[in-house]
């Protein structure tokens, strides 16, 4: 319900606006040319992550490439760098750093992560029974690892590749700081600057069409019995490769990576920020925005698991058209763009909810249509980990179902709706075009006032905002990888 | 008195009758097998018991209480009704002493249950151990010492062995056999195992689609099943075509003396064990060919095919002599009585 109510609120808007308007801004020119490059650089920077994140775990994982846990980690942490702080950090150190191909690669080293998690919890969790089946068939280790690993991993692959598609399609910080025009930045300046309601809404519309295609297509593709599951027997560790000569220059480039995803935004934070904290009274505003931040994030990530709670569990325990749509239902958080769900919901607070307008409590809604799926998926994941026989058996010893909720359900499922928590709250520090455009007069979050100093090119000012975003959200981000077991042992061959 | 009494108990799901009309009676103090292969309907029987189920039609009480039927549907935690599932299902987040007192109340904590039914179980001191560190054998007597631990009037076991290899489920049936009979339990066993059900239980109930077709002692159900597909199932059978008048039967292996039937077509039952393999040259006994010849230690099972084209099965229990090999000619002949169950269909097949 929460979810549907402000795309339903965006589709009335629009009606409204009459079909003749509605087709002149659909129909322009400008529209055809935002369209063609939104998917020209999602289709460009999601190849660049399916590239880096598949040989990145691959190497991680299966290799004996040296220091591999510490590339590991290195390889996911730039999850907790928002595209603006990687933006901002990119621009302020290389001049004239704008255009189509700086956003291509500012989102490619921000979001291959999004390939490189799952690639590398699938590498680690594959069965490698049907790898060792495949050797004795007179296969080869690079014959196998192409017809049979690769294709293991396949699902987690395009899983990866949809996200990275989605967030592309729906980022506003990295385009609006290195001035590229896509629907988003249009969609803001639309809103914002002449206060065209009708043209924001009609452009939001678009989007959300587009990304709606882009996850139907992908449904379409996917084959039946695609996700191949371990066929019993015990968990064994896979059998890592020997890289021989390679082993240095494949580190190298690991290396190189990091250096860039990371090193490049590390550096011009450390070079900004021994400028700016100079300033006196800046570390109270800073100390301001980021109680702030804390604050908007605990009450987001409170209500989005406290609504999820229910309707994960509900998905896992009845299975059904439910648990099925559910999967899909995922990728709607990266799917809707927040600027879309944030446009929505300032029409809803000012005509529906005006109580609720300028209030935190809109905001943590917004955060709550955005990232609802990812904690519910997590809450459903968790469940799988307290299968129903167990609250059968506590029941048959004479425990009532609160009791047996209490010491069961939930001890089992805590660490899993734990880092689904933890992903919720990472998702709302991160999140700048709803925050900047729901939150209440006058409040301002690590993230907005990152934003408006790197608007007017005040980078000193900028930059204590943007390492501590970066250092908050590390937090939760390093939690996950651990999770994912990108640091698991393996053996070598 | 009995424990556990199920009348006319129905459930069905959509159009599918799971249960249709199933009574069991189980007397206080044993052990009563329900014994069916899979989908025969016995774990929705076992799951109507406990309470996880609303019976369609039908009364079930525990203990002369009324659980279930008659509009009333007890909550499976007030029914006092323990289950030890397929897989064990202990708490993994608990120890091996936190699972088995998991249904105890406070009282029954602090007092010697848990080391007593742990030792039940043959699982002394193993109170610290976490489940995963248990093997598959030793968790089911974990589940096991679980459920009796605060001796409920009744204790379900669904197929709870099946998940074990074969040496280890003979051993596990005595351990669970003495441990119940020593705390005077009362259970209801599910399982598919023919072998399991006749060695464990004092009462065994063959189930068919939702019906229970024969219950009674393991023996009887063994030596006197109450139709061919309850003699094929419950074991190896040797079914015959025959014609039945005056508790004698006319069949391939020739004149039997029969019970069970009156006059007229029938199949002819007998148990493998019941055919005598005799050097080919005996003056008594019908000629036959080794078609097939299992070994299986202490006995061998073989196929021979009588010169008329029946294939029946033969038990030998020497098998280390002479046995003989396939393709061998032999002759069989029948000790003791045979049962005829009545059967139009094959009337002037082989007459």
């Amino acid at each position: 319900m929460i979810a549907v109510l402000p795309l339903a609120y965006l589709a009335v808007r629009t009606g409204e606006a009459g079909w003749t308007r509605v087709a002149a801004e659909v129909l322009s020119r400008r529209t055809g040319v935002l369209a063609a490059r939104s998917l020209a650089l999602a289709g460009v920077v999601t190849a660049c992550c399916v590239t880096l994140g598949v040989a990145g775990a691959f190497l991680v994982t299966r290799t004996d490439l040296p220091a591999r846990r510490l590339f590991g980690v290195l390889a996911a942490l730039p999850l907790a760098i928002p595209t603006y702080v990687a933006g901002f950090a990119w621009v302020s150190t290389v001049d004239t750093f704008e255009g189509f191909w700086a956003a291509a690669l500012v989102l490619t080293l921000c979001s291959y992560p999004y390939v490189f998690l799952p690639v590398a919890a699938a590498l680690t969790g594959a069965d490698p029974a049907q790898e060792e089946v495949s050797r004795s068939l007179g296969r080869g280790a690079w014959q196998t690892f192409t017809g049979v690993t690769l294709r293991q991993v396949r699902p987690a692959v395009a899983a990866g590749a949809l996200l990275v598609a989605l967030y592309v399609l729906s980022d506003f910080g990295a385009v609006s700081i290195v001035r590229v025009d896509t629907f988003t930045r249009a969609i803001f300046t639309a809103f914002n600057l002449g206060f065209d309601r009708t043209g924001a809404l009609v452009l939001s519309t678009v989007l959300v069409v587009l990304t709606v295609l882009l996850l139907t297509g992908e449904t379409l593709t996917r084959r039946r019995g695609a996700r191949h599951a371990r066929t019993g027997g015990a968990g064994r560790p896979p059998v890592r490769l020997r890289l021989h000569v390679l082993r240095w220059p494949a580190a190298g480039l690991c290396g190189v990576l990091a250096a860039l995803a990371l090193g490049v935004p590390a550096v011009s934070l450390v070079r900004w920020l021994a400028a700016g904290v100079s300033r006196p009274g800046s570390l109270d505003e800073v100390a301001a925005a980021a109680g702030n931040s804390l604050w908007v994030c605990l009450v987001g990530t409170g209500l989005t698991v406290g609504l999820a709670l229910p309707i994960g569990l509900l998905a896992a325990r009845a299975p059904g058209p439910l648990a099925v749509g559910l999967d899909r239902v995922t990728y709607l958080a990266h799917a809707l763009p927040g600027l879309v769900i944030g446009l929505s919901l300032v029409y809803f607070g000012i005509n529906v909810a005006y109580p609720l307008y300028q209030s935190v409590w809109l905001l943590a809604l917004a955060y709550a249509v955005l990232f609802l799926p990812l904690a519910v998926a997590a809450v459903a994941a968790a469940a799988a980990q307290c299968p129903p026989v167990l609250e059968d058996v506590a029941r048959t010893l004479g425990r009532r179902p609160p009791t047996v909720f209490a010491t069961i359900t939930l001890p089992l499922t805590l660490p899993g709706i734990g880092a689904g928590a933890a992903l919720v709250f990472l998702a709302c520090m991160k999140e700048l075009p709803a925050t900047l455009l729901l939150r209440p007069t006058g409040m301002d979050t690590l993230a907005t006032k990152l934003w408006s100093h790197t608007a007017v090119a005040e980078y000193a000012a900028a930059a204590p905002y943007a390492a501590l975003l970066v250092g908050l959200a590390a937090v939760p981000t390093s939690m996950l990888a651990v999770r994912t077991g990108v640091l698991n042992s393996g053996r070598l061959t | 008195m009995s424990e556990l009494d199920v009348r006319n108990v129905s459930k069905a799901y959509g159009p599918v009758l799971a249960v249709d009309g199933v009574d069991l009676t189980v007397a206080t103090g044993t052990l009563a097998a329900v014994l069916g292969p899979s989908g025969c309907g016995k774990t929705t029987l076992l799951r109507c018991i406990a309470g996880f189920e609303h019976v369609g039609a039908g009364e079930v009480r525990v203990g002369g209480r009324l659980v279930a039927g008659g509009g009333t549907h007890l909550a499976p935690h007030r029914r006092r009704v323990a289950i030890v599932p397929q897989e064990g299902a202990l708490f993994p987040h608990l120890s091996v002493a936190g699972n088995v007192a998991y249904g105890l109340d406070r009282a029954g904590r602090r007092s010697e249950r848990v080391a007593q039914v742990l030792s039940l179980v043959d699982l002394a001191g193993f109170e610290d151990r976490m489940p995963h560190q248990l093997s598959g054998g030793q968790q089911q007597r974990v589940a096991l010492a679980r459920a009796l631990a605060p001796r409920p009037p009744l204790v379900l076991l669904d197929e709870p062995f099946s998940a074990l290899d074969a040496g280890l489920r003979a051993e596990l049936r005595r351990v669970v056999r003495a441990a119940l009979r020593a705390d005077g339990a009362t259970a209801v066993l599910v399982t598919h195992d023919q072998g399991e059900a006749l060695s464990m239980a004092d009462q065994v109930a063959v189930m068919r689609a939702g019906r229970i077709v024969q219950c009674g002692p393991p023996a009887d159900v063994y030596r006197e099943p109450a139709d061919a597909w309850v003699a094929s199932f419950v074991g190896e059978a040797v079914l015959l075509p025959g014609l039945v008048a005056s508790a004698r039967a006319h069949t391939p292996l020739g004149e039997l003396p029969v019970a069970g039937t009156s006059a007229g077509a029938a199949t002819v039952f007998l148990r493998p064990e019941q055919l005598q393999v005799l050097p080919v040259n005996t003056a008594c006994g019908v000629a036959a060919t080794v078609l097939r010849h299992d070994f299986h230690g202490h006995d061998a099972l073989l196929l021979v095919r009588l010169d008329d084209g029946h294939e029946v099965p033969a038990r030998i229990f020497d098998p280390t002599m002479a046995a003989p090999e396939v393709g061998d000619r032999i002759a069989v002949r029948v000790r003791g009585t045979a049962r005829a169950y009545p059967d139009p269909t094959n009337g002037a097949v082989d007459q």
